[in-house]
This record gives structure tokens, sequence and C-alpha cells, in this order.
């Protein structure tokens, strides 16, 4: 109770405090990066990090005022969840794209094309195909449905109690597979672009994302996802740009050049990227379905006020995003120009500085000097930032709106206690974020976001679609076989090569499961599961479901009667 | 039981045409998307030469590159469809259908 009642009664003493161990974290840090700046390389001056960190402490200082500003609106568990749903659809779309769009994908995505050329496309299409999805099957009705989590929306008809619980856990492993994924990525990539210690770089990620979380709700969220958008798509746009007018803003001599360089064509086709058909699909079946099943995502379209407003936020996110990927794209190939003939950004054996994922930074470099390189280095920070404290609120939602207030309270919570635990749940979420960004350090946590992926598209996605448009769905069937797709999803992978061989340090070739993705078994599993079960559940309680089922589909055609979010 | 008014709603023509409506167009979009997604995948899982053939002779860009742009443009292009079709048209026929009904 300790910890509820901090959040709650002090929150500007917290706020202080916060503030000053971010302050002595950076004077202490700053000494060290002094110091690490030399051991970069000799390319880079000292300056090049102080501009960095300038730049990234504005981010900072300006997200704090929005976090203090956000917080004075912060009063209701809506205004925590959804901010009241006062966020108009460009904006949504921009936080959504915010949300979605990370440093991993940025610097990952752009050093795959820069490595094999085509090959690194195909992440980027797969993270791009589940929006349209999202748009016709899901955005109007989710909106319809429901007020501040996607188990809302199955729980309309179906029971509180084993609803909630189930949807709290498939949040949960989403949310907390992906943060790992997320912190130890972050903590990586600081040590790298700012010369901080990674243990440092944690925790400063993790205090600021509680910050945002605790103070400002989904408002600061929402506006620290927006800002990094803009900034991230501002910065790619720049660096593509100055790419492109090397040559006439002409594609074609790009990839000429490229090829020239790389003394191959093969670049322009699929390599081994692909290593069986059934992963291939696999793969796919994983990012296109799970974009549909990831909580934070889900979340975000209750921020707004109708099914208009859900379905013009959509819209946005995947230009955004599409825009986003293309641009990627076309940074992996100037890095194979400029940056691979570079002698500068190489070492002594002709590999990358500071590793294959610093492509994009390198790039900066090149194009914009010293004062750009300290800008997408603040960028990169800063899209960590938006996106973990996105699935910090999401995680936190999970528990106090799903498990504490419908599961434990039965609905009967009041909104001021539901928003103690929401915040004292950020908190804790938050020392575990740190506390495993600290334990994975060492670990390869290449394959935790593809698991992500794989347990939305397993869990979350086939339960959330199937009660919505099903009406013989019933709570047995959804549980037990959004259960089912959880689980297989989860053991599947950690029979995996990415796991078994690569995490755990078992014998080449001795993973049991042979696939790099579970989702082409996983996902029709658990559909099948919920189908069959739901089937031959003739309870009482699942013929009432059945009954329920007409008046919720009116609503979520129509939106009659729903829930209009209140802003006050 | 379904409510009355429900139960009125699903009865009335003007709805069910625009549930029919909307739901080709939403499904009919999704099996497009679905088509091209998976189609790339399954030429880069069994076609990988395919990909590979310049789009015009003495040209670099590929077939697969133009494919690859192609989807991400088909995802944004199918999404502005739906979404202006559904906020132009439904939405007030939506409206009109509900107000008709909650007042008989």
């Amino acid at each position: 109770m300790n910890a509820i009642r901090l959040g709650i009664l002090l929150p500007k003493k917290i706020f202080k405090a916060m503030w000053l161990s971010a302050l002595v974290l950076f004077t202490v840090a700053l000494p060290e990066l002094c110091l690490a700046a030399g051991t970069i390389g000799e390319t880079q001056k000292q300056d090049t990090n102080w501009l960095a960190i300038i730049m990234f402490a504005f981010f900072v200082g300006l997200s704090l005022l929005i976090t203090k500003w956000a917080a004075t609106r912060t009063r209701s568990a809506a205004d925590f969840y959804t901010a009241g749903g006062s966020i108009t659809g460009f904006q949504n779309g921009l936080a959504i794209g915010g949300d979605f769009m990370s440093a991993a994908s940025f610097l990952g995505i752009s050093a795959a094309v820069m490595a094999t050329g085509f090959d690194g496309l195909i992440y980027a299409i797969g993270f791009q195909v589940g929006w349209p999805l999202l748009t016709f099957l899901l955005a109007e009705r989710l909106r319809n449905l429901g007020r501040f989590t996607f188990a809302d929306v199955m729980a309309y008809r179906l029971q509180q109690v084993p609803i909630r619980i189930f949807a709290a856990s498939g949040t949960l492993a989403t949310v907390l597979f992906y943060l790992i994924g997320q912190m130890v990525g972050a903590g990586q990539l600081i040590k790298l672009l700012f010369g901080l210690d990674y243990h440092y770089a944690v925790i400063i990620v993790g205090i600021l994302m509680i910050a945002y979380v605790l103070f400002g709700g989904m408002t600061a969220t929402t506006w620290v996802q927006i800002i990094k958008a803009c900034m991230l798509l501002g910065g790619a746009t720049f660096m593509a740009a100055m790419v492109l007018a090397q040559y006439g803003f002409n594609l074609e001599k790009l990839f000429s050049a490229a090829v020239a360089i790389k003394k191959s064509a093969s670049i322009m086709g699929p390599g081994g990227f692909i290593k069986d058909p059934i992963s291939a699909i696999s793969l796919g079946v994983a990012l296109m379905f799970g974009t549909a099943g990831l909580p934070h995502i889900l979340m975000r379209f209750f921020t707004v006020p109708d099914a208009r407003e859900a379905r013009k936020s959509v819209l946005w996110a995947t230009t955004w995003i599409g825009y986003f990927y293309v641009l990627t794209f076309i940074i992996g190939f100037g890095a194979i120009v400029f940056v691979s003939t570079n002698p500068d950004f190489l070492d002594a054996n002709g590999v990358l500085r500071g590793g294959a994922n610093m492509a994009a930074v390198h790039l900066a470099n090149a194009v914009g000097g010293n004062v750009f390189l300290g800008f997408m280095s603040a960028v990169a920070f800063a899209t960590i930032l938006a996106v973990v404290a996105g699935l910090t609120l999401s995680g936190a939602s999970a528990i106090s709106h799903d498990l504490y207030a419908a599961a434990i309270k039965k609905g009967k919570a009041a909104s001021k206690d539901e928003l103690k635990v929401s915040k004292a749940t950020t908190i804790v979420l938050g020392i575990i974020a740190i506390f495993l960004g600290i334990v994975f350090e060492k670990q390869n946590v290449a394959y935790m976001v593809s698991l992500a992926f794989a347990i939305a598209a397993s869990a979350n996605f086939p339960a959330l679609i199937l009660s919505i448009l099903w009406k013989g769905c019933t709570t047995r069937g959804t549980v037990i076989g959004g259960s089912v797709g959880l689980i297989s999803a989860l053991v599947m992978t950690l029979l995996s090569d990415a796991v078994w061989v690569s995490a755990m340090g078992n014998p080449a070739g001795s993973a049991p499961f042979p696939y790099s993705s579970p989702a082409i078994f996983s996902m029709p599993l658990a559909f099948l599961c919920i189908w069959a079960i739901s089937l031959f559940d003739h309870s009482a309680e699942a013929q009432k479901e059945r009954d329920a089922f007409d008046d919720q589909k009116i609503r979520s055609e129509t939106g009659l009667g729903a829930f209009k979010a209140a802003s006050h | 039981m379904a409510s009355e008014l429900t139960q009125r709603i699903q009865r009335n023509p003007q709805y069910q045409h625009l549930i029919a409506t909307r739901d080709a167009l939403g499904w009919g979009l999704t099996c497009l998307v679905l088509i091209a997604y998976f189609g790339f995948l399954l030429v880069i899982a069994f076609d990988k030469a395919l990909f590979a053939l310049p789009i015009a002779a003495g040209m670099t860009t590929s077939w697969g590159i133009l494919a690859a742009i192609g989807i991400i443009l088909l995802t944004i292009v199918t999404t502005a469809m739906y979404v202006r079709k559904a906020n132009r048209d439904y939405d007030s026929m939506v409206k009109e259908i509900i107000e008709k009904e909650v007042q008989a």
C-alpha cells in the first residue's frame, strides 16, 4: 500500500526526486562520456557527444514539461488510460507511428538493407501489412465496444473474470517480451551513441518512462510519441533526401551505384534471409496478425472520441509507417554507397565501427556532419523512450483495469482507487523493466520482439476477433483456445534455433522446433481450439453469451449506445 | 434475447444493405492485402530468381523491389479507400438508420 500512497499523495515530491535523480545520473555519467568519446573512433570529436547530449537533454526537458502539463489533466482513470478520449485522428495516427516505429526497426532494417539489400525489406513489409487488417476488421468495432483496453471488448458479452485474466496474461506476456527487447536494445544503443555506461542508460530510460506514464498518463505518453514520430520522420526524410539528391532523385541510379559498389546484383533480389518456405510464411503470419494483436497499439484506439476518428488515426498511422519504411530502405542503400566506401566508418578489418546496426548512424554523419549525427542520436534515444512508455502504460492498464478493477473488484472499483493501482503498477513495471534490462544485458534478445509478435498473433488476435465477429464464441472457448495459442507460441519459440541454440548455447542444429517462427502453427491452433471448444460448450452461460451477440453486433457496427469518451 | 431496438435495426432493410456493402468492401480489401502479401512471401520462398529479375533490360531496379514498394502503396491505398468510404457514406447512413429506429 505504501507504494500506492506514495504515487498518489506525493506526486510533486516524487516528480522532484525523479528530476534530481535524472540530473545526478547525468552528472555522474558525464565524465564517463568524455572518456568514452575518444574510444568510439578518431573521426568523432568530443563535441559530437556533447551535441547529442544537449539535444537529448532538450528533448527530455521538453517531454518533462509536457508531462507536467499533462499531469494537471490526468485526474481520472479515463484520463490516465485514454487521455479522456480527447486525441484527434491525426494526432493519434502520429502517436501510433511513434508507438510502433522503434529504434530497433530503424537501425536494424537500414543495417539489414545495407548488408543484404532486398532481404532487409522483408521484415519492413511484414510490419506494414497488419495495418489495413486493423482498419478493415478491428478499428471501428474496437472503438464502439471498448473503453480502455482490448479486454473491454471481449468482456462485452463474455464473462468478466476469466476473460480479464486471460487478456491480462496475453497483454503482459506481449508487453514484457517487447519491453525486454527494447530495454536491452536501448542500453546497448545508448552505450554506443553517447558513450554512456549500459546500466546508467537502462536506468535513465526506466526512470524517464516511469515519469511520463506515472504523472502524465496517456496524455504525456501520446505527446512524447507524437514529438518522437515527427523527429524521426523529419530526420529520416532529411537523410533519404540527401542520399537521393546525389543521384538526381533517381532510385535507379542509386541502385546501380550500390550494385557497382557491392560488385554483385544479388542485393536486388531475395537472398538467404528466408531459409525455408514454412519459416517465411510463419514469420509473415506473426508480423501481420501480431500487429493487430499488440495491446499497446489496440489501446490507442480508445484515445479518440469516435469510430470516425479511429479510422482516420489508422489511415494516418499506415501512411506514416509505410513512408518510414520506404525512407529506411533508401537509407540502407545510402549506407552502401556512402558508409561502406568510407574508411572513416570502418575498422581495420573493414567492418562497421560500433557494429552492424550503426549503418544509419554513420550515414547521418556522412550526410549531415556532427550536428546531424548528434540530432539522430538524440532521436534514437527519444524513439526508445516513446516505445517503452507506450508499453508500460499498456501493461499497467492490464493490471489495474483488467485484473484489479474488473476481475478482483468485479467492476465496482472507484475510479480513484483504480488510478492509484495503475500508478503503483507503473512504478513496479518500470523497476521490473530496469531489472530485466540489466539481467538480460549479455543475452541474445533478438528473438524477444518476434516472440511478442507471435504471442500477439496467436493469443490476443484470435480471441479478440472471434469474440467480435462470431456469435458462437464462448468464454470457455476464448480462454482455453487463446491460452493454447499463448503457450504454444511461447514453447515453440523456446525450442527454436533462436533460443535453444543462440541464447541457451545448445549445439547448432539441435533445436527441436525447426522453424524460425511458431505463428503458422500456433495461430491456427488457437483459432481451432476456440472454435471447437465453443462449439461443444453447452453450458447455460454459453447460451447467454450467444444470445447477447446480436446486441453486441449492432453496437459494434453502429456505435449505438457506445460510451462517449468524456473529456472535461 | 436481443433488445427490441436491436431486432428493429436488424430487420431494417437499409441496415442490412449497409452491413452487406461494408462487409463486402472490408473483406474484399482484406483478401486483396492477404493475397498480395502471401503471394510476395511465396515468390520469395519458391522463386527467388523471379524477384531478382530487372524490370527492364539494362536496368538495375528489380521486380522484387517494385513488388515491395507496391505492397506498401497497396496498404496505404486500400486503407484510404476504406476510411474514405466509411467516413463519407457509411457513417451518415448509420446515423440515419439509428435515428429512425430509435424514434420508431
